[in-house]
């Protein structure tokens, strides 16, 4: 019998498989598949049935194994914060270094997975959106500086386009506006939920807006973003690339995001501040996804009409 | 003098019986992920084929 002096405590053995799902972010991943799926019927030309589910398949795993990195990465500060305190690795069901083990091999498979079912220029687009999200925002940016979720918002916004790119193997102007609704949406999104939630993030020592440059400024910049987000989030009816379904849901939703964010700029103290933000924090979700629904609703059925 | 023989898979030293059945249940997730993700790569190898695969002259 071998001298076993180590001790032996629960994370050093590893968690359970629904713990390890959960270093996946599954309701992140769900958005993932969702607009991935988007720019994929959006994509002109065909694609087979099985790679297209592979592709999505490996970008919905691409983005799991970016979710697991940045738990890796960014357990202190989800051990002090309410919303994240109860994830895999602060609260001792997963070890560190197993959580970076499995997104560092899952993301080797997702991308190697997308480059043999679709295309290279895809995986590359995967590879670079992990690389983004676990490095440039989870590592550098989000504990430097107030812009980090704008910036970081890149990372968020590219599933679209390797949807896209999975079918035409190219980026082009369509799938690049794709982008660019889900980048611009991302601070008016995130500021909101910053605002409510603003004890969170300044205990555990995270930069959000509201906590370096205060609630009145943050208030503004939600403001200025949802002004450039409403004709963003129309862009794609205007230049042609979706239709006149597509042009009617973004202008209403623009113009309801528009109101929400102008409440929140109104009001500002206690409870009725906090409803505000809160609204818009909601409402951005279903905003978005209505874009995408639109989307998807509206090539699939083309796709299946063969039009 | 015969060595003992050895056991296959014993129980490890200071796993309760919580953390073993953990370990069991990932090696079983490992094993269904494994065999998943040879059965993708089988269908999407036949996709990329195509109907030229039964289209060949002998």
């Amino acid at each position: 019998m071998s001298d076993v002096s180590y001790s032996l405590d629960h994370a050093a053995l590893g968690g359970a498989p629904r713990d390890y799902v959960q270093l996946l972010k599954p309701r992140v991943m769900s958005l993932v598949v969702f607009t991935a799926l988007a720019g994929l019927v959006a994509a002109p030309g065909a694609v087979h049935p099985v790679l297209g589910f592979a592709a999505i398949l490996a970008i919905a795993v691409g983005a799991g194994a970016s979710g697991a990195l940045n738990m890796w990465y960014d357990s202190d500060i989800d051990a002090v914060m309410t919303r994240t305190r109860a994830r895999p690795i602060p609260s001792g069901r997963i070890a560190p270094r197993e959580a970076l083990a499995f997104g560092l091999v899952l993301s080797a498979f997702a991308v190697l997975t997308l480059g043999y079912a679709a295309n290279w220029m895809a995986a590359g687009l995967l590879a670079f959106t992990i690389f983004f999200y676990a490095v440039v925002y989870t590592i550098w940016l989000k504990r430097s500086t107030p812009q980090n979720i704008v910036i970081g918002g890149a990372a968020g916004a590219l599933p679209p386009m390797i949807g896209y790119a999975a079918v035409t193997g190219t980026v082009t102007l369509d799938s690049v506006l794709l982008f660019l609704v889900i980048f611009v949406w991302t601070p008016p999104h995130f500021w909101a939920l910053a605002l409510f939630k603003q004890g969170d993030y300044e205990r555990a020592g995270v930069p959000m807006m509201p906590v370096v440059k205060g609630q009145d400024r943050t208030r503004l910049e939600i403001l200025l973003y949802t002004l450039l987000l409403a004709p963003v989030g129309m862009s794609p009816a205007l230049f042609g690339s979706e239709g006149v379904a597509y042009g009617v849901v973004s202008a209403i939703g623009g113009v309801v995001m528009l109101a929400l964010a102008w409440g929140v700029w109104r009001r500002r103290e206690g409870r009725a501040a906090d409803i505000a933000a809160k609204k818009l924090f909601g409402f951005s979700i279903l905003y978005l996804f209505a874009l995408f629904a639109t989307i998807l609703v509206a090539h699939g059925a083309q796709r299946l009409t063969g039009g | 003098m015969m060595a003992a023989p050895r056991k296959i898979d014993p129980p490890a030293p200071g796993l309760n019986p919580a953390q073993q059945k953990a370990r069991r249940q990932r090696n079983v997730a490992i094993g269904l992920a494994i065999a998943a993700l040879c059965m993708l790569f089988y269908l999407v190898t036949l996709a990329k084929m195509g109907a030229s695969f039964f289209a060949r002259s002998m």
